[in-house]
């Protein structure tokens, strides 16, 4: 295998990329010059906090505890993160937190449990973080759509409560469109792999010289793993927040967007 | 039990509702709807009259008072239990998607295809409707539909929210006359309009709204006779 290691002169070269997008913005006058940047030196100074974190943590010397603890930490900012992308779902944190909570523990019980990968710090992280990552966007989407829905088509709802429908019953048809429409994407991304774009973990592999079949089985138990995270966050949040928008005695909320 | 002893069959008593803004959308209001007649909830626009209606439904509470039905109150029952004996039509006729049949089927997922049509004929529908969709009905005939849907549950009381504000008037007529068929079959309908004509023309009792408050009799019947003018408080 050869081992690639593209080095500080090699860090400050694909640097040129970023200029070359500074000057397309000044070009265009797109005013993005500053974003561009702040976007640029933030990322590295947060990938280079990580790597010096993750160094300590998967040190062969370091317990598996403190891989755990991070995955813990990154599941309640993954919460707070969702609550401030979606501000108008209600309760977004907790159901956020609980969501992500959910996936660790579904997808790393399969993982770990059919010994895909074996239980260690430099798995744990990373995989989490990949799950979390990707679970994000469809998580937004799923609540955002169910608020919306749920206050556009509330008419429909009480009418469904009028006749005597329980809370569950009246709100099914409209949270399952909300969950199909916050899936498809990740079906379709899904579906394009191999033919439109190749994944990032596989060409990342690929890059440090790993044979390329190999690289494919990797990325094909990644995906399935994503997949299943983002169907369980999607599932937990739809739900969740569904339950959240009745009450006990099977009423329909006030929303924020139907005011 | 004599007939007259009975309580009627929704009563709500001394029912207010405030929001958590602090304003007071219903302010100690009385009113009942008995077997066989229609009370019509009657007053201006922000009245409150669907706030009241809504009440009865349960799908507002109120912040205090009580509402009843044949003496028991709503909080002790069961909600689902509760809208299939107090039906609901809302004031835009909505109906879900699929056809007539599939919306009948959502009131009674039991129901034949018999007892459909003969529901259907009830409101002066045709039996071949079942398999029509919203987008092939006119206003009063989706109208028609949503009360065939209420009346498909066996209710005992209609809660009706303007049915015929977005009707023309031979719908309306024909809604009406509907309803009133309905209560004289021995159905309690409380109808809210703020159209004077039509609670005259319903009414076999009446309580008029303004501003939450419930009108005394002299200045209901003024507003009824004057409109919006009438009955100044």
């Amino acid at each position: 295998m050869t081992s690639t290691h593209i080095g500080w002169l090699g860090l400050a070269g694909s640097f040129v990329l970023i200029l070359v997008a500074i000057v397309l913005s000044l070009w265009q006058r797109l005013h993005l010059t500053r974003s561009i940047a702040w976007a640029s030196v933030r990322a590295a100074a947060q990938l280079m906090a990580v790597g010096w974190a993750l160094r300590l943590i998967l040190d062969p010397d370091a317990s598996v505890m403190w891989a755990w603890v991070w995955v813990a930490v990154m599941v309640v900012f993954a919460g707070a993160t969702l609550r401030r992308r979606a501000p108008e779902v209600p309760g977004m944190w907790w159901l956020g937190t609980m969501s992500m909570a959910a996936v660790i523990v579904v997808s790393l019980s399969v993982i770990f449990g059919f010994g895909v990968f074996p239980v260690e710090g430099r798995t744990i992280v990373p995989l989490a973080g990949m799950m979390i990552g990707n679970s994000m966007t469809s998580c937004v989407l799923v609540g955002r759509r169910i608020v919306a829905e749920f206050s556009e088509k509330r008419e429909e709802i009480e009418a469904r409560l009028a006749l005597g429908q329980s809370w569950s019953d009246a709100a099914r048809p409209y949270t399952r469109s909300a969950l199909r429409t916050a899936l498809v994407p990740q079906i379709e991304t899904t579906k394009a792999v191999g033919l439109v774009f190749l994944p990032g973990a596989m060409t990342g592999l690929v890059l440090a010289g790993v044979d390329a079949l190999d690289a494919v089985t990797i990325q094909l138990a990644l995906m399935y793993l994503v997949f299943g995270s983002v169907a369980t966050s999607v599932t937990v949040i739809g739900l969740g927040l569904t339950r959240q928008l009745f009450t006990a005695d099977h009423r329909l909320r006030r929303l924020e967007r139907s005011r | 039990m004599d007939p007259a002893d009975r309580p009627p069959l929704l009563r709500f008593d001394s029912v207010s509702v405030t929001v958590a803004s602090g304003a007071a959308l219903l302010v100690d209001v009385d009113a009942q709807v008995d077997a066989g007649s229609i009370t019509v909830l009657a007053g201006p626009s922000g009245a409150g009259k669907s706030t009241l209606l809504r009440l009865g439904d349960r799908l507002e509470v109120p912040t205090s008072g009580r509402v009843l039905l044949e003496g028991v109150d709503i909080v002790e029952l069961d909600p689902r239990e509760l809208r299939r004996t107090v039906g609901m039509v809302f004031q835009r006729p909505v109906l879900f998607p699929g056809t007539v049949a599939d919306n009948l089927g959502v009131a009674q997922p039991q129901a034949t295809s018999e007892a459909m049509a003969a529901v259907l004929d009830s409101v002066g529908l045709r039996g071949d409707f079942l398999d029509r969709t919203g987008d092939d009905l006119s206003g009063g005939e989706a109208q028609r539909v949503c009360i065939a849907r209420a009346l498909l549950t066996e209710p005992k009381v209609l809660l009706m929210d303007e049915p015929t504000s977005s009707l023309d008037p031979a719908s309306r007529s024909a809604v009406e006359e509907l309803v009133r068929g309905l209560a004289d079959h021995g159905l309690g309908i409380a109808w809210v309009t703020h159209d004077h004509s039509q609670a005259i023309r319903l009414a076999d009792q009446v309580v008029v709204l303004r501003n939450g408050h419930k009108l005394s009799r002299p200045d209901a019947e003024s507003y009824l006779m004057f409109g919006e003018d009438g009955g100044e408080r």
